[in-house]
């Protein structure tokens, strides 16, 4: 069943268009990230689903009912903000029942609702306290339980982590994942953090200018990028680009330089290579192998070690392949020196190919 | 001669000439603000047989608080000779209605200004931004008619309507830009938890908002006992301000001049503001900075 | 299909509409309509009471061969560079002292800053004393003996404006020197941290680095104290009363006296429309430097 279903809705700021003619459907207990680079629209979004944001445009309906012109109270919704947004002057237990109070919930209600969302969050001690005397993590997990207590179908996160520091964030990124397989409510959740979204995501949606670029499983959007951006913005070292030629009919290979890609194994999209026609070649740096390995690969060159960045578990080094800047990922045990030689190789399986004027999935 | 090696702290000059002259500058300038304040109490402290003497900076030889009993008792302002008490406490009843609507009004304003914005808002804020450097002068003749229309004219409602008017372009600046500081994510959790206009701005914002608080009421408080204007126009004869009473006996023209009086009653009229003043700090630099900061 | 009512765009936000209405109406009747009004009367022979018969530029042709009137225009001109220059200076360099770290900070701002909390009523009272040819200061330096020390600023025409310039210097310096020490605060430290690595002096650093930084305060300084130049009132009233003669007249009180002592409203009001238009010379070159600001970045 669809939780929320969005219909065309465009946004515009005087001549600005914010969000253009965007479909969104959401079953319901998903977990939907909406991700993308800063200005993308992702949290305009979320906050027009949220009613905090007028549209210009199409429609909005949660559960069934068209909500576009409710207030936000009003369309079983709860959220959860960036900088947390506790009332400061509220004790936690304020804060939590502020919303149900002004609902008219009876007292004993509200109580038994706090005390719920407390025990699941962990933060029953801290239910006398200010915000102002809670850490960033148990801020957090308040503004949660703020969302919590109303007890509705659909929880809106827009970017609840990025205030917190790196070792926090991973902790909550968990707990986040396991209140929603132990609630399956329907979560929207937005980040610009692609290791959030691939971690939580049943599925992402990646934002560019207003419109989604793609709306699939992390596995796919990983693996099979619709278009250029999606594949440079996804995957941390980003994406190897090379620029070339399509030729070989039949047989087809990607040229650039002095190199000729075997791309015969390849998938393309309309089943056939377009003869003649210029492309980018993108291959992920964890794609590559070294030494032997790379040997047995469907593609394997030499290149000189320029630039060595240690990562503790893994190791990046930056070369050059056909002219063209190439980083690849090696093992971090194994020890590498600039200026030495080494082989390397890859699968055109797991590569991609775009089409150098659309920019789309060949 | 032997080179000390540079070891440890590094040796200081106690007494830097560039030092010296930057305290000496300051503390030339401090006497020179000071001087009038100590003139004042020495004058008002002494007999005025005393004051025909000629030397307004020697101490009393005999200390009197006489003038200052005079002052607010008995000194003469024109045809009544009842004293300061009476311009205090109409400049008291003046000030707080005052004080009070002009501030509700202006936090309510600029509430609205920083989160429920609407078409033409900024518009006729920024209007009423660039209206405040407008002369008084220009406006007076106009509002005479319109507070004489209304019935207002002479009386303390007139006034204190004066005052809510020409006090709401610095206090909704004030407000605006202080409500435009805090987090706008807490207005959008509080909307999400169903709290309407009045419920955002009387259970979160105005709870957060103490210190501007202070801070109007001290721009207010200072402004309003410090005018002369719109007290002598507005007010009436009978409910003239402080400032317009002092004026009033230190000006008037009978009798022989009383310095000690005089003075004594400056103090008191004063008072109010520099007591405000020094015990307020540095919320008063606030409120005065408050009206540098552009809109 | 949508069970619900469009909001009608006229009651959105009604609430805010609500409470904006004094503002509103401040703005529009007061601020503005007010202001025309002056205007437009000011062309009318109105006397006693406001009329409509309207005489063209005849008030402002009177107002001109007034005497009076031009020796306010005079003495406030004279008056406003003054204090403007003197007060920018002084408060910049007191500020730029008072940051440099020195000690009793706070009582030296309390000290400099205490006069702007009183009445121009209050500060011109208390110099009319301080100057006071026969006890006051002249007299008290001559009972140290200099028996030929002259300091009658207040009873000379000549020079009575020195005595409103030192009273409203006193009471407004303060105010200048906050103004810029916050502007000084708010440059940033890594400024200062370059200037010392790179070996320039300090007063260097300050006029060609931190000056041309802080010229928005500067101007913004220089607008509000200028236009309250302009309109300049309770200390002459209480300090000098325009007197000796006419020689310490100002123009806010030449409406004032026209308006309210003199039943001539047609003079008052043509002379308030110069005062407008003295401050709108001031501001439209503010605000359009604000303006085309924003509109670039």
């Amino acid at each position: 069943m669809k939780s929320i279903e969005i219909k065309d809705l465009s946004l515009n700021f005087g001549d600005l268009k914010v969000l253009e003619n965007l479909n969104l459907d959401i079953t319901d207990g998903e977990f939907l990230v909406l991700l993308g680079a800063s200005g993308c629209g992702k949290s305009t979004l979320l906050n027009c689903i949220a009613g905090l944001l007028d549209i210009s445009d199409g429609q909005i309906f949660i559960k069934g009912n068209n909500v576009t012109w409710k207030e936000p109270k009003d369309r079983g919704i709860g959220m959860v903000f960036q900088s947390y947004a506790l009332y400061p002057q509220m004790s936690v237990e304020g804060n939590l029942s502020f919303g149900l109070k002004n609902a008219g919930v009876p007292r004993a209600e509200i109580a038994e609702r706090v005390a719920r969302a407390a025990a699941v969050l962990q933060i029953e001690p801290l239910l006398k306290r200010k915000p102002s005397q809670l850490s960033g993590g148990q801020r957090q997990r308040v503004a949660i339980g703020r969302a919590l207590v109303r007890e509705v179908d659909v929880f809106l996160f827009d970017e609840p982590l990025s205030n917190l520091d790196a070792k926090l964030r991973a902790e909550l990124r968990v707990e986040i994942k396991r209140l929603h397989q132990r609630l399956s409510n329907t979560m929207i959740y937005v980040t610009h953090d692609q290791i959030e979204a691939l971690t939580l995501a049943d599925r992402i949606a990646i934002m560019r200018d207003g419109k989604v670029q793609q709306l699939d499983t992390p596995h796919v959007i990983y693996n099979h990028p619709v278009n250029k951006y999606v594949a440079g913005f996804i995957g941390s070292p980003g994406m190897n680009f090379m620029q070339g030629k399509l030729n070989g009919g039949d047989k087809p290979r990607f040229a650039t330089g002095q190199l000729n890609v075997d791309l015969t194994r390849y998938n393309f999209e309309n089943g056939h290579a377009l003869d003649g026609s210029d492309a980018w070649l993108g291959v992920r740096p964890e794609h590559v192998s070294v030494g032997q390995e790379a040997t047995q690969k469907a593609f394997s060159h030499e290149v000189a070690v320029e630039v060595v960045e240690p990562m503790g578990s893994d190791t990046l080094v930056w070369t050059t392949l056909a002219d063209q800047e190439f980083r690849f990922r090696m093992d971090g045990q194994k020890s590498v020196e600039v200026g030495e030689t080494l082989n390397i190789g890859f699968d055109p399986v797991s590569a991609s190919v775009f089409d150098i004027q659309t920019e789309n999935r060949l | 001669m032997t080179t000390m090696e540079a070891i440890g702290p590094r040796p200081k000059r106690i007494l830097d000439p560039t030092r010296i002259m930057i305290y000496s500058v300051l503390i030339v300038a401090a006497l020179y603000y000071l001087l009038p304040l100590y003139v004042m109490i020495m004058t008002s402290l002494k007999g005025m047989p005393e004051i025909r003497l000629g030397n307004i900076f020697s101490p009393p030889v005999e200390v009197t608080f006489e003038p200052w009993i005079k002052a607010w008792d008995t000194a003469c302002t024109g045809l009544y000779c009842e004293g300061l008490k009476v311009g205090f406490w109409n400049s008291v009843q003046i000030l707080i209605p005052s004080v009070i609507i002009s501030i509700a009004i202006a936090s309510v304003n600029g509430y609205a200004l920083s989160f429920w914005r609407f078409r033409g808002a900024e518009v006729f804020f920024t209007i009423l931004i660039f209206g405040s450097f407008i002369p008084y002068q220009v406006m007076l003749y106009p509002l005479v008619i319109i507070t004489r229309e209304l019935g207002i004219f002479g009386s303390l409602a007139g006034v204190i309507f004066i005052h809510t008017i020409f006090g709401m372009p610095i206090l909704t600046l004030l407000f605006r830009n202080y409500f435009a500081s805090l987090p706008q994510e807490l207005f959008k959790a509080a909307r999400v938890d169903g709290a309407g206009f009045w419920g955002v701005f009387l259970k979160i914002m105005v709870p957060m908002s103490p210190p501007i608080f202070v801070v109007a009421i001290i721009l207010q408080v200072t402004g309003i006992w410090n005018d002369f204007l719109f007290g002598v126009i507005f007010a009436g004869t009978k409910n003239f301000p402080m400032t317009v009473q002092l004026n009033n006996i230190v000006n008037t023209t009978q009798g022989v001049k009383e310095y000690n009086v005089n003075m004594a009653a400056t103090i008191l009229t004063g008072g109010v503001p520099l007591l405000i003043y020094f015990l307020s700090g540095k919320y008063f630099v606030r409120g005065i900075a408050a009206g540098a900061v552009k809109g | 299909m949508a069970n619900q009512d469009r909001p009608n765009p006229y009651f959105r936000n009604l609430n805010a509409k609500v409470a904006a209405t004094p503002m509103i109406l401040t703005t529009m009747i007061v601020f503005v309509g007010c202001s025309l009004w002056t205007v437009i009367y000011s062309f009318s022979a109105s006397r006693a009471l406001p009329v409509n018969e309207f005489v063209g530029f005849a008030q402002y042709e009177r107002l001109f061969n007034t005497s009076r009137w031009n020796k306010s225009v005079e003495n406030i001109a004279f008056y406003g560079i003054f204090s403007l220059v003197f007060s920018l200076v002084v408060g910049f360099v007191l500020a730029a002292f008072m940051d440099q770290k020195i000690r009793f900070e706070n009582t030296f701002r309390t000290i400099y800053l205490y006069p702007f909390a009183l009445s121009f009523i209050v500060t011109g009272v208390v110099w009319q004393w301080i100057l006071n040819p026969t006890l006051g200061l002249q007299e008290a330096v001559r009972s140290l003996g200099w028996e030929s020390f002259t300091f009658d600023l207040i009873a000379d025409r000549d020079t009575v404006i020195y005595a409103l310039l030192i009273a409203g210097i006193w009471q407004g310096t303060g105010f200048v020197m906050a103004l810029m020490l916050a502007g000084l605060r708010a440059v940033d430290d890594e400024i200062w941290k370059a200037a010392r690595v790179d070996g320039i002096p300090k007063w260097k650093t300050y006029i060609f680095v931190v000056i041309p930084m802080m010229r928005g305060v500067f101007i913004t300084t220089l607008v509000i104290i200028a236009s309250g130049i302009v309109r300049l009132y309770d200390l002459v009233v209480a300090m000098t009363a325009g007197g000796p003669g006419i020689a310490s007249e100002v123009p806010a009180k030449y409406v004032y006296d026209f308006m309210f002592a003199r039943a001539n409203v047609g003079q008052a009001l043509a002379a308030s429309t110069v005062m407008l238009t003295t401050v709108l010379i001031i501001l439209i070159p503010w605000i359009y430097l604000e303006y085309g600001k924003k509109k670039k970045g």
